[in-house]
């Protein structure tokens, strides 16, 4: 297990304030934290944060357009790999010309985030190395996160908007619009001979690259998968450059499933954004709805009643087996074992799917926390059964059955372990630069998991392992979602031992409505895929200022290009599978 | 097999039956049809996840015949456009159904697909694939469940069953046209519109003036 990089400790390591008196002063306005840093010495702080102070992991980068003050900000989280709390800082920066400068070389694992802060608010980032549009399409018009930029659909600044009101006066939207559609041109913008750019800055970017590798003359032809491919999971697109069947160069496109989460966010009730959360990462909507809660509870300073707690461990830990099991099942299906593992894995997760839906209504999009709670407390009876005894036999009979003749069959299988072991793998280091998380990050062998590194509800009462791989490459990605499953299991046994039969599942009264005190918070869990994060600034109303998603499935595809470069064609898809992403999520 | 087809109008001499059946071209075509279309695999957002779990064992499409789930669309009868369809996603959305033999058919499962659903105001967002495409049945649902799509398929057969070959377009004489694919531009164009995109613009113009 390689350790990670540890901070200079030979000299008392000076705070930041005291290091770089103003120019990294602390964020004093009501509700905030961390610090605002000067564009122009940023580069210099972050070093510091970075290599003295020990926070080596980067975890999100996003944008935030304060019209009313006239600037931008860009906000970063970076956190120690050993473990605690977050280090937030922020570079300011006006909103006709917003520039700051890159930190992608510090942190590689800001390279597409930036992109998508630029994407969305227009902010330049001085150094990066591809600064092009990440989630919309090159020829896109405006900066859609701005505040003062209006969609083309646009009703109100914030919901319930008046038509939807019942007895109210309900039209289509599409009415308004004289096309028809969710569309909006610019001001004398004439179709005749118009010209989009297209893919034309993609394939350039990729021919930046050194064309270099064996000697012989060979043709290098470029080659699409996705966005429609069996194998891409979902409407995901990867431009592979080939030599021969070597990759070498590889980047991928986004955006085809962005659906303007953030934005519609923004406009939304703190409570509305629950449902949209299953959206996110559709196969664990559970664990989407408990870090969002844990983000709001948060900023409302919300207690949890001890058995709602106990109920959201319990959903937590079913949907990662869940969800492990179809990256699992998926992972094979993509090594050429068409269908058979997979069927068999779905199998259990139907009868999780079972409880959850006889939980919280349905089977995929639960909708489940509240904030200061859940939503409804377990049903009495599943399937005709008592549901205690129906859980009670599924988490220590079936699943750990299931579990048995999982490993039976693959983990020691010839082929699996031909095709997995030693290929792509990462080191602990490249893997906490890159900012990977969940199973890619404790594949490499760094034993991180948000459970435990800042425990959030009632995880520090569990006894559970962290499962680490050595090498990082897809075999050891493998057995680390097959251990986790098994660790879960163990949490669950507690879990249902622990849990209080009765009491309160909600620790203030339900309502529609919330009030969220001003100020920002960022919380985040351990889910499936990775550390979720939410970031959130309120302005004290019914709605988010400012809401954004750290996903894991984005940003551990930071590494993509890496992983990939220098394997054969076929293994490309292998590798993506064995990452587990999920559109929802990587493209919001 | 034969009693599905029979027309009972028509008497089969007794020795024959079970052997024999009289039908139409009609009833022939289609039960054919209805009994093998073979879906696309196309996922585009979470309605996917439910049209995989449709198709694995618990709720399996095979019993009506459209397990053969084909990757490309040369093969596919039927598109199920299960998710969000996006506007940097439409362009391709519309080649693949051009690329697809006729007969087709198409689906909109889930909200998303038919008007847009939870993310319809969505700057990136069409607001339901029929606004680029022609659909033949709508699932509503968010995402619908593996029964609600089987029931969907169902429906697409009944539909199936009234068609005649005399009227369906793909035996008319005129070919049939492409849709013309959507552009990605300021934002999304569809061709079929310039016309109206320039009309507007010169009344915006005229109203600035
Ligand atoms: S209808 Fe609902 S479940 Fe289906 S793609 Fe849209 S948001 Fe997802």
């Amino acid at each position: 297990m390689a350790a990670p990089a540890t901070p200079n400790t030979e000299t008392e390591v000076l705070s930041l304030e005291e290091k770089f008196a103003g120019i990294a002063s602390p964020d004093t306005r009501e509700g905030y934290e961390g610090y605002i840093i000067a564009a122009d010495k940023a580069e210099e702080v972050v070093k510091y944060i970075r290599d003295d102070l020990g926070y080596d992991y980067l975890s999100s980068v996003t944008g935030v357009d304060y019209l009313e003050d006239d600037h931008m900000e860009v906000v970063y989280h970076a956190f120690k790999t050993e473990g605690g709390p977050a280090l937030n800082f922020k570079i300011q920066t006006d909103r006709e010309n917003p520039r700051v400068p890159s930190i992608t070389h510090l942190y590689p694992a800001a390279e597409f985030q930036e992109r998508e802060a630029y994407d969305m608010y227009g902010i330049l980032f001085d150094g990066h190395p591809d600064l092009r549009r990440i989630l919309m399409w090159d020829d896109f018009e405006g900066w859609p996160m701005r505040k003062d930029w209006k969609e083309a659909y646009y009703e109100a600044e914030t919901k319930p908007f008046k038509n939807r009101w019942p007895g109210g006066d309900v039209y289509r939207i599409e009415a308004n619009n004289p096309f028809n559609k969710n569309v909006v041109y610019p001001e004398g913008f004439n179709l005749n001979g118009y010209n989009p750019l297209g893919d034309k800055t993609l394939y350039d970017m990729l021919n930046q690259y050194d064309r270099g590798g064996s000697n012989l003359k060979t043709d290098q032809i470029v080659v699409n998968i996705g966005p429609q491919h069996p194998s891409t999971h979902g409407v995901f697109r990867m431009v592979v450059r080939l030599d021969g069947e070597n990759v070498n160069a590889l980047k991928p496109v986004f955006g085809y499933l962005h659906r303007n989460h953030e934005k519609i966010g923004e406009r939304n009730t703190w409570l509305m954004n629950m449902p949209y959360t299953d959206r996110l990462d559709y196969l664990t909507s559970m664990c989407n709805n408990h870090a969002y809660a844990l983000t709001v509870e948060k900023m409302m300073g919300l207690e949890v009643p001890e058995r709602a707690d106990y109920i959201r461990v319990l959903m937590n830990e079913l949907t990662r087996i869940a969800s492990h099991l179809w990256a699992t099942g998926f992972l094979l299906n993509d090594l050429g074992a068409f269908q058979t593992p997979m069927l068999y894995l779905i199998k259990n997760r139907e009868l999780i799917l079972d409880f959850f839906e006889a939980t919280s209504g349905t089977r995929m999009m639960c909708n489940y926390s509240r904030f200061g709670g859940v939503a409804y407390d377990l049903p009495d009876t599943l399937r005709d059964e008592n549901t205690m005894d129906w859980l009670h036999e599924m988490i220590h009979e079936r699943l750990p059955r299931g579990l048995e003749e999982l490993e039976r069959f693959l983990s020691n299988n010839e082929i699996v372990r031909t095709r997995a072991i030693g290929l792509s793998p990462v080191t602990a280091q490249e893997a906490i630069a890159l900012g990977m998380s969940g199973p890619m990050l404790r594949a490499a062998g760094v034993p991180y998991d948000v459970r435990r590194a800042e425990p959030y509800g009632i995880y520090d009462r569990f006894d559970f392992d962290i499962p680490v791989g050595t090498t990082g490459d897809v075999y050891d990605r493998y057995l680390v979602r097959v251990n986790e499953i098994r660790e879960s299991i163990k949490i669950l046994k507690q879990c249902l031992r622990d849990m209080p039969a009765k009491g309160d599942i909600m620790s203030v009264k339900p309502g529609y409505t919330h009030k969220v005190p001003a100020g920002e918070a960022y919380g985040r869990g351990e889910n499936p895929k990775g550390e979720l994060g939410f970031y959130c600034v309120s302005k004290g109303k019914g709605h988010p200022y400012r809401y954004h998603i750290r996903a894991p499935s984005f940003i551990n595809l930071t590494g993509l290009e890496k992983l990939c470069v220098g394997t054969k064609i076929a293994d490309v898809v292998v590798v993506l599978g064995s990452i587990d992403i999920v559109l929802g999520e990587v493209d919001r | 097999m034969t009693d599905e087809l029979k027309n009972p109008n028509i008497p089969v001499p007794a020795e024959l039956e079970g052997t024999v059946t009289i039908t139409t071209l009609d009833k022939l075509y289609n039960w054919s049809r209805r009994s093998s279309i073979f879906p696309m695999i196309f996922g585009l957002a979470c309605c996917a996840i439910e049209m995989i779990c449709a198709a694995s064992s618990r709720f399996d499409l095979a019993r009506f015949g459209m397990e053969v789930f084909r990757a490309t669309p040369r093969q596919s009868d039927l598109m199920i456009v299960s998710g969000t369809v996006t506007k940097k996603m439409v362009p391709q959305i519309v080649r693949l159904y051009n690329q697809m033999p006729e007969p087709k058919y198409v689906m909109a499962m889930g909200a998303c697909a038919s008007g847009g659903g939870p993310f319809k105001e969505g700057y990136n967002v069409v607001s339901g694939i029929d606004k680029f495409i022609p659909v033949d049945v709508y699932v509503p649902g968010c995402p619908p469940t593996p029964q609600a799509l089987i029931f969907g398929l169902i429906k697409l057969q009944e539909k199936i069953d009234q068609q005649s070959i005399k009227s369906v377009p793909w035996y008319n004489s005129d070919a049939i046209e492409a849709i013309p694919i959507p552009i990605l531009g300021p934002d999304l164009i569809d061709p079929r519109q310039g016309s109206q995109i320039a009309r507007e613009m010169a009344v915006a113009t005229e109203a600035e003036a």
